[in-house]
């Protein structure tokens, strides 16, 4: 039971791993204005179909058209996309299956189109996939209606992810933040520490939380892409956009100072044995789920004060009796360099098999609509601009959200999601695993840079 | 399958015309006949085992797409790659060591169930196992060598006979905090940065032990008193919760003195004086201290022993080898008490009366009358360890999958999440080849018992 419920938000939260957000501070302004504009674009479509709900999309009738949806979402989340698919079949009176598929997605929809039935849309959840799908020949273009809802609800970043050469195959439809660090309240009010700004502000907080006799961190080691988003936060944040845009390329290589840099900035707190919990052997089995329920329970004395990872940690946030909001709060990922970092992931569905259905899908998606219905349900944040942060249930969500679209295109999509399956996906490869042996060994900065690099050199064939 | 499809299909229509004359076996079977029955089951095996084998032989000869003929290429990446030769070290050990001792514990149990009133119930404890998937028994022992002592049994039973030898310190954490008078002396030991004066009350102010976790005789921290004959001085806990230190290298109202630390005084690295700190923390050592460092030996902040790392590099692949033993050391048993059923009563009844003490027994009769049994049974578990993937990759954590991997593993990996369906297809081809000897041997072994 335990290993199970493990594997499934592993891979929940793999997916769900990417999107995007912003510093949650100072986001309200903006987005309140982003908000007031455009409003008027959204009323002024008349419904061509069913509108026992208010619409803002004009959806075709699609008596006896049946259509499959496949993407890796499990549990709650599955649910939750259901519902969305179901108020479509209402408004169009086509039939919409969902495909539940397996991690890494792109190798499972190679197989159905092996086998000549792939589904008409799927959830791709990296970057690299819709490349990858271009490439092969699987993906097709969106059509005008999906253009133009994307036009008028998404900023032009989250626009930009979902196109390659140019055309639009992707629709941003579920989004992300990567650069949060929740905390247990009670622990910091017990230390006396407050949020931090910046890294040395992160510093100071661990040394108090770590003096008051918590220990201040919780590592999911067991899962190395809560390693490579501690990374990628870090070098974001220090390196700047550029250089990371050019790393996630592999044009600069994984040997170059910015990375022993950032290596080295991460090792002051992986290289704290006393500021992991469980030391760096514990965390190294702590599997992500489990590294967030042992920040959350355990009253005074849990077994961490803070966990680093992405909105998502709220899922499992309600696998406790914690309560996002007053038990467990969370601050932006503090700044290490001049600029806190934004990193975010996201899931593009992508059309596979081209037809009027699978485009008014798409469209559909597209629209604050559809992010409306699953935004109410929880767990889930929209990169699209129009949709009201009312909607969603609770004000840290909301405060998610907001920042969210506040970002503007100012974010930077998850590094490793960007990278080949083999460097920046696989269990015990690559990325996952030098990052692992660099948590166990953190003084040896050089070795895994070059472990990194011969890695990296293998998956990018160059 | 291919060639029987048409000697099955052809000589059909003839016969209705001529019956008699053609294809006649001595029991009367006309071949056609013959073939048409086993047509279903060629089709199947055909269908369901050949055509897999043929079509990854041929995949393994191609690249990472499937359109370029790629040679032995495939083939040096499994020789060469890293990944893949620990996968191999690992299935050596697996194999070395899993059959036999799973057998070796079968046959113990088998033979020892035989002499007990309650052997039936035992074998059925513990076969039961078997009737366990083996996904089921991956969760389970996740869960058995679990890190944590609270979660882990392996852990919980290994860190309690630990304890029972050596006591764990009351303060494991406690570390100097800012701007204190202590500093680390290597060890884990602190010790002041001055010498102490007679009738200078000492500050030895630490942090990082939780409120929840002092000792329960743990009083309210006061500052000691001066004496001018002796060294006096505090010990505690100098962190207020909500408030951080409070007022710094003084103790304040809620702060808890360090009940039972030790404090030594240590003039030219050798140890003059020492005591332990009372309920409220304070201490008194003698006028032979004036002049000493004071230090806090590194024995009151010895970590709590936390147990084995089970699922590490080291020690991950002889753990998931045990959860493989307890599973199939049922299934060794029952086929080993079953051979032992039909060993003759007489000859052990002769061996006995010949003089020949137990152990003889066993060693001389008993286990070469059970030889072909063991031979099978060892070898049936062979096969099965080839191929040992579910435990493997439920039980080792992703940090440690790489130290643990086996090759039915790595060809999952490598087909499913690396998209290198060549290299998988070459790796499944290798296993065929390491399992066919093997079943070689059993199938050689089947047709002599049918002759016999």
């Amino acid at each position: 039971m335990h290993s199970r419920s493990n594997t499934t938000s592993r891979t929940r939260t793999r997916r769900a791993a990417r999107a995007a957000a912003a510093a949650l501070a100072g986001a309200l302004a903006f987005s309140l204005t982003a908000c007031g504009g455009d409003d008027g674009d959204g009323g002024n479509e008349t419904d061509g179909g069913a509108n026992e709900t208010a619409s803002t999309v004009t959806l075709p009738k699609l008596n006896g058209e049946t259509l499959e949806v496949a993407a890796v979402w499990t549990g709650p989340e599955q649910a939750n996309f259901k519902k969305v698919l179901q108020e479509f079949e209402k408004r169009t009176g086509a039939k919409v299956t969902f495909v539940p598929a397996q991690d890494p997605i792109i190798n499972f929809l190679g197989s159905k189109i092996a086998g000549g039935a792939p589904p008409d849309i799927a959830m791709l959840p990296q970057v690299g996939a819709i490349k990858q799908a271009v490439d092969k020949g699987w993906a097709k273009p969106v059509g005008a209606e999906a253009q133009e809802q994307l036009a008028k609800n998404y900023s032009q970043g989250w626009q930009d992810l979902g196109k390659v050469d140019g055309k639009q195959y992707g629709v941003y439809y579920k989004a992300a933040n990567k650069s949060l660090i929740w905390y247990n309240t009670q622990v910091l009010e017990n230390a006396g520490a407050e949020e931090p700004k910046t890294w040395d502000d992160l510093l100071t907080t661990a040394q108090t939380v770590y003096d008051s006799g918590v220990t201040p961190f919780s590592i999911g080691g067991a899962d190395g892409w809560t390693l490579t988003d501690w990374f990628e936060n870090v070098y974001l944040s220090q390196a700047g956009p550029e250089k990371y845009d050019q790393l996630a390329q592999h044009e600069i290589k994984w040997t170059d100072p910015s990375v022993t840099e950032a290596l080295t900035t991460l090792a002051e707190i992986w290289g704290k044995k006393d500021y992991i919990a469980g030391g760096a052997d514990g965390a190294l089995q702590t599997e992500f789920p489990a590294s967030v329920t042992q920040t959350f329970t355990g009253g005074d004395q849990p077994k961490a004060g803070m966990v680093f990872e992405g909105d998502f940690v709220q899922v499992n946030i309600a696998e406790t009796d914690a309560e996002v909001g007053t038990d467990a709060k969370v601050f932006a990922f503090p700044a290490v360099g001049d600029t806190a970092p934004v990193v975010s992931g996201g899931d593009a569905a992508v059309i596979l098999e081209d037809s009027k259905a699978a485009q008014a899908l798409a469209t559909f998606l597209a629209s604050p609509d559809a992010a409306t219905i699953q935004a109410e349900l929880g767990g889930y944040l929209s990169p699209n601009k129009n949709v009201d942060p009312s909607a969603y249930p609770n004000a840290v969500q909301q405060e998610m959200a907001k920042s969210l679209v506040a970002a503007g295109d100012d974010f930077r999509f998850d590094m490793s999601d960007q990278a080949p399956q083999a460097f920046g996906g696989t269990p015990g490869k690559g990325e996952w695993k030098a990052l692992q042996d660099f948590l166990k060994n953190p003084k040896d900065v050089k070795g895994t840079q070059e472990q990194l690099e011969a890695d990296a050199a293998a998956a990018y064939g160059n | 399958m291919m060639s029987s499809a048409p000697t099955a299909g052809v000589p059909e229509p003839k016969i209705p015309g001529a019956p008699p004359r053609k294809h006649k076996s001595v029991t009367g079977t006309r071949r056609t006949v013959a073939a048409l029955f086993l047509l279903p089951a060629l089709v199947l095996l055909g269908a369901l085992v050949v055509y897999p084998i043929g079509y990854s032989v041929v995949r393994s000869f191609y690249d990472q797409s499937g359109d370029g003929f790629a040679g032995f290429d495939n083939y040096e990446a499994l020789f060469t790659d890293d990944g893949i030769r620990t996968a191999l070290k690992n299935n050596i050990i697996w194999v070395v060591f899993a059959p036999t001792i799973a057998t070796a514990l079968g046959l113990i149990f088998a033979v020892l169930t035989e002499r007990v009133r309650w052997g039936t119930a035992f074998k059925l404890v513990v076969f039961m196992p078997m009737a366990i998937s083996m996904l089921a028994a991956g969760i389970i022992f996740r869960l058995v060598y679990d890190q944590d002592p609270d979660k882990g049994i392996a852990n919980a039973v290994w860190v309690g006979v630990h304890d029972t030898f050596a006591q764990s310190s009351a303060f494991p954490k406690a570390h100097p905090g800012r701007e204190s008078p202590l500093e680390a002396a290597g060890g884990g030991a602190f010790v002041t940065k001055e010498p102490v004066r007679l009738g200078e009350p000492v500050a030895l102010p630490l942090v990082g032990v939780a409120p929840d976790q002092m000792p329960g005789d743990a009083a309210r921290a006061v500052a000691a008193k001066a004496d001018p004959g002796k060294v006096t001085g505090t010990t505690w806990q100098d962190f207020t919760r909500g408030k951080g230190v409070g007022t710094l290298g003084a103790p304040d109202a809620s702060e808890l003195g360090y009940p039972g630390m030790r404090i030594e005084a240590v003039k030219d690295g050798r140890v003059v004086a020492s005591t332990t700190a009372a309920d409220d923390g304070t201490f008194t050592l003698p006028a032979a201290a004036e002049g000493a460092q004071l230090r806090l030996p590194a024995d009151n902040f010895k970590e709590p022993y936390n147990g084995l790392d089970w699922l590490g590099p080291s020690l991950v692949t002889p753990a998931i080898i045990g959860s493989y033993i307890w599973m199939w050391a049922g299934f060794a048993m029952v086929l080993i008490a079953a051979g032992l059923a039909g060993v003759p009563r007489e000859l052990l009844e002769a061996a006995r009366v010949d003089g020949a003490n137990e152990w003889q027994v066993f060693r001389r009769v008993t286990v070469p009358l059970l030889a072909p049994v063991l031979a099978v049974v060892t070898v049936t578990l062979m096969i099965n360890v080839l191929k040992i993937f579910d435990l493997v990759f439920i039980i080792a954590p992703g940090s440690s999958q790489d130290d643990a991997n086996v090759l039915a593993l790595e060809l999952y990996r490598k087909g499913f999440s690396e998209d290198q369906p060549g290299i998988a297809s070459a790796i499944a081809v290798f296993l065929l080849l390491l399992v066919i000897p093997v079943m070689w041997f059993n199938v050689r072994r089947l047709r002599r018992e049918v002759r016999r």
